[in-house]
């Protein structure tokens, strides 16, 4: 109950943010891009608000819990990510006065067609990253109250098109801000809580598999396949284990298991937890090896490790709903000043998550039996803590997890709708308005058909996909004359579309081992060399197309603004 | 009697479509590179600012490339305890993000007195 007035409290927080920002947006560009008269801190907030996304949220814990410490690349990359935005394309970017990607490729290159490509990427892209948001939202509503999974889908939705149909980027921009310091401090204040009631406990790396730390009463909800390491002794309560209807104590012999769904299973303390079939049982060593990836076979935990760190470093920039934020900096210099405070502001956040997803594992360890290691920020303050105060933790962090879906969402949304607006319709605020309802609908409709992906997947292929694509362009774009709108297209559509050809075939091919799969699953270690490397080759083999006022480019990117106001 | 002027609705001829970005510095540019010199100073500028981006890249970058490494080469480290946290966890759950702010903050004092000596020049020329 507590947690069903959290998450409406978030829901309408944000809705009236929006409409209040409806009445100060009054021309096209307002509408767009909030005037560009938006403070640091402000915009700094914003930023990190419409960054910080069910995959930092909900994502980066259950992945630790469910495959260890390796996984705190994730939440280094997401913030490292700023670090080569700041200093390789934020004030040049500002600068110049692109507002888009796309609208990035035609001014530098003066290609349209160029313009047309970018469009396509933004996307893929920005479906990548929008459909793992409204898994979250089904995953929150589901585990906190109980509903049905599309219920969350159809709110986040609804919410977000209303809101950015209406209310545009004024709105938003505050909303955001306001949504980085609800997810702030959900994250954190529970966190605290969970720490001082673990002090003392048992280590998440003791050198053992995963165990109950109570006696534990889990009801399965689907019919589950799971496997026991050890024979284990369990109570079933109600339903069927192993086609087999009786009730009472039985013991469990090491190897695969199934239960029907509804079947209702008591651990003893102490009793080794069972893993979902599929799932890595890892002792506390395995599970502490700071290198690996999240991808079946993982044969190649230093390749996978590297080739995330070079995605998410390098992605960030390339991401649709980033840029645009970065527009509403009155300058360059202000630009390169917010991206200081977002660093800031996300270290500050980042800290927290991987506590949910290290004291999960102690716990809330029937997580794994689940297979729902996703919800682990979810199910952990009630967990620990217990009594009203769990309640109540419980449904702050449901309130910050919803502020996650609905502030990510909502820059993607914009996005996407912004190009669907702008490259495929004429522009207006008419246009826009209708392109943010259609694409919200068809993120509905998809958003109710993603299962059982993992959130951190889906959106460690927007980053590969992103950094293959768009971050050879901007860099390449800002620092070096020669580039040419053959040369990046070229680099765009091998990078790219190699990536994005190794991610659906590591999905189909299933059998593959070793390198091959390790190659095709993380794809950003030799598709973003290879888009650099096509893009400078392509460039020089057509330097003819190099644009005329190539000079008048690098002064629009690199001049300072004290010399733009004199001249 | 003077003649009271006729009422007339004035419109802007801009197209809906955005001008291509950057368009508007065009004459400014022109400016600046009638003169020569101008364009050499850019691009110092540019060359300047390029160079500081890839030395810092290039540390925080190596830093942090190096730890997968470290850790794979030496697998005990991860079993290693600090002030009661797991090594990993201390470093790529704690540490790192200091050495992530310092990093952006270094690179804006660097980028800005970049930018202030090339005022100075151009004021000088």
């Amino acid at each position: 109950m507590i947690a069903l007035i959290a998450v409406l409290v978030s829901t309408a927080a944000t809705l009236a943010i929006g409409a209040y920002g409806v009445r100060i947006a009054r021309t096209t560009s307002d509408f767009f891009v909030a005037s560009r008269a938006v403070p640091p801190m402000w915009n700094a907030s914003a930023i990190s608000g419409e960054y910080l996304s069910a995959a930092s949220f909900l994502g980066v814990a259950g992945l630790i819990m469910k495959y260890g410490l390796s996984m705190l690349w994730y939440p280094v990359g997401f913030a490292a990510g700023y670090v080569t935005l700041l200093i390789l394309v934020a004030a040049p970017l500002r600068r110049f006065g692109a507002y888009t990607i796309p609208d990035f490729a035609e001014g530098r290159l003066d290609s349209p067609r160029l313009r047309r490509l970018a469009t396509m990427f933004v996307l893929l892209i920005g479906w990548f990253y929008l459909l793992p948001q409204m898994r979250g939202a089904g995953l929150t509503l589901h585990v906190v109250l109980g509903l049905p999974r599309w219920v969350g889908v159809v709110l986040v939705g609804t919410v977000i098109t209303a809101n950015i149909a209406l209310g545009g980027m004024k709105g938003i921009t505050f909303v955001q801000a306001f949504q980085y310091w609800l997810k702030v401090t959900a994250i954190s204040l529970p966190a605290f809580f969970l720490l001082a009631h673990a002090v003392g406990g048992r280590s998440p790396t003791a050198s053992q598999l995963p165990s109950f730390a109570k006696a534990t009463t889990i009801e399965l909800e689907s019919k589950t396949r799971f496997v026991v390491a050890e024979s284990t002794t369990v109570d079933v309560v109600a339903g069927k284990l192993d086609s087999s209807g009786v009730v009472g104590r039985r013991e469990l012999q090491p190897g695969e298991h199934r239960a029907s769904a509804g079947t209702t299973l008591a651990f003893d303390n102490g009793a080794l937890v069972p893993h979902i079939s599929g799932m890595q049982a890892l002792d506390g060593a395995r599970w502490s090896v700071p290198n690996g990836g999240v991808h079946r076979g993982n044969a190649h935990p230093l390749f996978a490790t590297y080739s995330l760190i070079i995605a998410t470093f390098l992605g960030t920039m390339g991401l649709p709903h980033i840029l645009v934020r970065f527009y509403t900096n009155p300058d360059g210099r202000a630009a390169r000043k917010t991206t200081l405070i977002v660093l800031l502001l996300l270290g500050a956040f980042y800290v927290f998550p991987p506590v949910y997803g290290v004291l999960g594992r102690v716990f809330a360890p029937e997580l794994y039996l689940t297979g729902q290691t996703d919800s682990v920020v979810l199910v952990l303050p009630h967990a620990v803590v217990g009594g009203l105060a769990g309640d109540v933790l419980g449904a702050l962090v449901a309130a910050g997890a919803f502020a996650a879906f609905l502030s990510t969402a909502s820059g993607l949304l914009i996005s996407v709708a912004g190009s669907v607006a702008y490259d495929l319709l004429g522009g207006s605020i008419r246009e826009f308005r209708y392109s943010a309802v259609g694409t919200g609908l068809v993120s509905i409709v998809l958003g109710l058909l993603v299962v059982g992906v993992e959130i951190n997947v889906l959106v460690g292929w927007a980053f590969a996909i992103a950094a293959s694509t768009f971050c050879p362009l901007l860099v390449l774009g800002i620092w070096w004359r020669g580039l040419t709108s053959s040369g990046a297209a070229a680099g765009m559509i091998a990078g790219g579309g190699l990536a994005s050809l190794g991610i659906v075939l590591s999905r189909t091919s299933v059998g593959v081992g070793g390198w091959p799969s390790a190659l095709l699953t993380n794809p950003a270690a030799w598709s973003v060399p290879l888009a650099f490397t096509t893009m400078i080759v392509v460039s020089r083999l057509t330097s003819g197309r190099v644009p005329r006022d190539v000079n008048a480019k690098m002064l629009a990117l690199h001049l300072p603004e004290s010399l733009r106001a004199s001249a | 009697m003077p003649e009271i002027p006729r009422r007339v609705t004035v419109t802007s001829s801009r197209p809906v479509r955005r001008a291509p970005p950057g368009a508007r510095m065009h004459s400014l540019a022109e400016v600046q590179e009638q003169s020569e010199l101008g364009g050499v100073l850019l691009r110092s500028l540019v060359r300047a600012q390029l160079t500081l981006a890839l030395g810092v890249l290039l540390g925080f970058g190596s830093l942090v490339a190096s730890l997968p490494l470290l850790f794979a080469l030496a697998p005990h480290l991860a079993n290693r305890q600090v002030f009661g946290l797991p090594l990993p966890l201390a470093v790529l759950g704690v540490a790192i993000y200091p050495v992530v702010v310092v990093t952006g903050f270094v690179y804006v004092w660097f980028a800005e007195r970049n930018e202030r000596e090339f005022e100075e020049l151009v004021h000088q020329s």
